[in-house]
């Protein structure tokens, strides 16, 4: 069981956040000086990012006093949800993506968070799920809405290859089937790039953060391992349920292509 | 007749497809006719459920095409449309695919040999053939699953007449080999001509003729 390797959290002070808005102003200054025409974008960017985090961090707050594990599962519930509607917006070329995408943000959620808690990996205690959960699902977001934006460009380009397919008599999935297999591997490609590259190129962010929390570096480089691997199997099962369950709606159910856009 | 048309009218995206279309196909070799845009291939498809009409029906050998299983119809009624479309591999590959899903023994050799192909063209990547030898490779899977009726949607127009003339004479030599009915799509009456013995011709969708070739392109 991970144990709670950070005790001696650190206190950072509301001016340490202040000062850091050094730098927020040196990028709007960078912009305006090259004319990127980002300075309001950079604004509004970090004013979200003061309200959103500052509001989530207080229900995380409530809910680790509160010390619940249904104030979590409603949580992880909402961010599943929201996580759906906004990987939609990515997969516009594919019909009645949402369902999908819910249903394969729940399953990976649900899957390799059940899984870490049955091998005793993490406690099922707020503390650990919530943290835990936020990082599953929204991977498992991006990389549903890779593979269902990659799918919806695929089949419009292999339309012609998949009708041919049908006209041989084939099934919806054995037309379709090269054309889900590159979505998947699309929506996968990029954590298992980043996986191989971990340590080398870049530091992820649990590390470093544990790191400055006073953690010991074997600490954090575990705890770092098992959430890696933890998203790997995140990002596998909802790019899989979300592409395998999609496809089908480009089909009728004579087996036929839809035409694009009904 | 092998294949009866009812009052059958298809719309896509607000426009008129096919209008009110009567006509028989019979066994044999028909061709159907007409300027670009008349609806030849939109009906063509019509006739192996790769779409279905909004009106009317379409009988296949006496019975509703609706009430045909659309898989199991497609591998009796194969379609080979305009644009070769082969999936990733060798000739070999593909056909044996085609014949997989239809249930049936692949005779390659005579397979190709039908198709205008000689045996060298089963180890052939898909991808390096010229756009003639990939119509022919089309053809040929078609012909792996040993279907009863060929739907042609424009057989050659990619073609230069080299390789035209090579399909043309290839299909000249299925006829005389299996029992198989062919349903053509030209927009070259001349291929028609060469190719069919019943004619249907569309014009905006609409019959414009339909029958003994003698008579519908006189």
């Amino acid at each position: 069981m991970v144990e709670a390797a950070a005790s001696t959290s650190i206190h950072i002070a509301v001016w340490q956040v202040a000062a850091s808005l050094a730098l927020v102003a040196l990028a709007a200054a960078i912009s305006f000086w090259q004319g990127a025409d980002l300075e309001r974008d950079i604004g509004i960017a970090t004013v979200r990012s003061i309200v959103q985090l500052t509001l989530v961090g207080y229900a995380i707050k409530l809910i680790f006093e509160a010390d619940t594990i249904w104030l979590v599962l409603v949580l992880l519930a909402v961010m599943v949800l929201f996580g759906a509607l906004t990987a939609r917006g990515r997969a516009k070329k594919v019909p009645e993506s949402f369902g999908p995408l819910l249903i394969g943000l729940a399953l990976a959620g649900a899957t390799t968070l059940g899984l870490v808690v049955a091998l005793g990996i993490f406690e099922p205690t707020p503390r650990y799920l919530v943290p835990v959960g936020g990082m599953v699902i929204g991977n498992a977001m991006t990389a549903s809405a890779v593979a269902l934006n990659r799918l919806g460009d695929e089949m419009g380009e292999a339309r012609a290859r998949i009708e041919a397919t049908l006209a041989l008599g084939a099934t919806a999935r054995e037309a379709a089937m090269p054309t889900v297999r590159r979505a998947l591997r699309s929506g996968m490609i990029t954590l298992v790039d980043s996986t191989k590259t971990t340590g080398l190129i870049f530091f992820p962010g649990t590390m470093v953060g544990m790191l400055l929390a006073g953690a010991s570096p074997t600490d954090a480089v575990r705890l770092q391992l098992i959430l890696l691997y933890t998203l790997l199997g995140s990002v596998s099962i909802s790019a899989l349920v979300a592409t395998s369950l999609a496809y089908r709606n480009f089909f009728t159910p004579a087996t036929q292509l839809r035409e694009p856009g009904t | 007749m092998l294949f009866e048309l009812r009052e059958v009218g298809l719309e896509r995206g607000g426009k008129t497809v096919l209008d009110g279309l009567s006509a028989g196909i019979p066994e044999g070799s028909t061709a159907i006719v007409g300027p670009s845009g008349a609806g030849k291939s939109t009906l063509l498809r019509l006739l192996n459920r790769l779409a279905d009409p909004d009106r009317g029906e379409i009988d296949y050998r006496g019975r509703p095409l609706a009430a045909y299983e659309p898989l199991a119809l497609r591998r009796e009624v194969a379609l080979v449309p305009q644009l070769p479309a082969l999936l990733e591999g060798t000739v070999e590959s593909n056909l044996r695919y085609a014949a997989e899903l239809a249930g049936e023994e692949l005779e390659l050799d005579r397979t190709l040999g039908l198709a205008g192909l000689d045996a060298s063209f089963a180890e052939r990547d898909v991808a390096k053939l010229s756009v003639g030898e990939q119509q022919r490779a089309m053809l040929a899977r078609a012909l792996a699953q040993r279907p009863a009726v060929l739907l042609l949607d424009e057989p050659t127009s990619a073609l230069d007449h080299i390789a035209r003339d090579k399909i043309e004479a290839a299909l000249a030599e299925l006829r005389r080999e299996l029992e198989i009915s062919v349903v053509l799509v030209s927009h070259d009456p001349e291929q028609a001509r060469r190719l069919s013995d019943w004619v249907l011709r569309l014009e905006a969708g609409r019959l414009a003729g339909c029958g003994p070739l003698a008579e519908v392109l006189a």
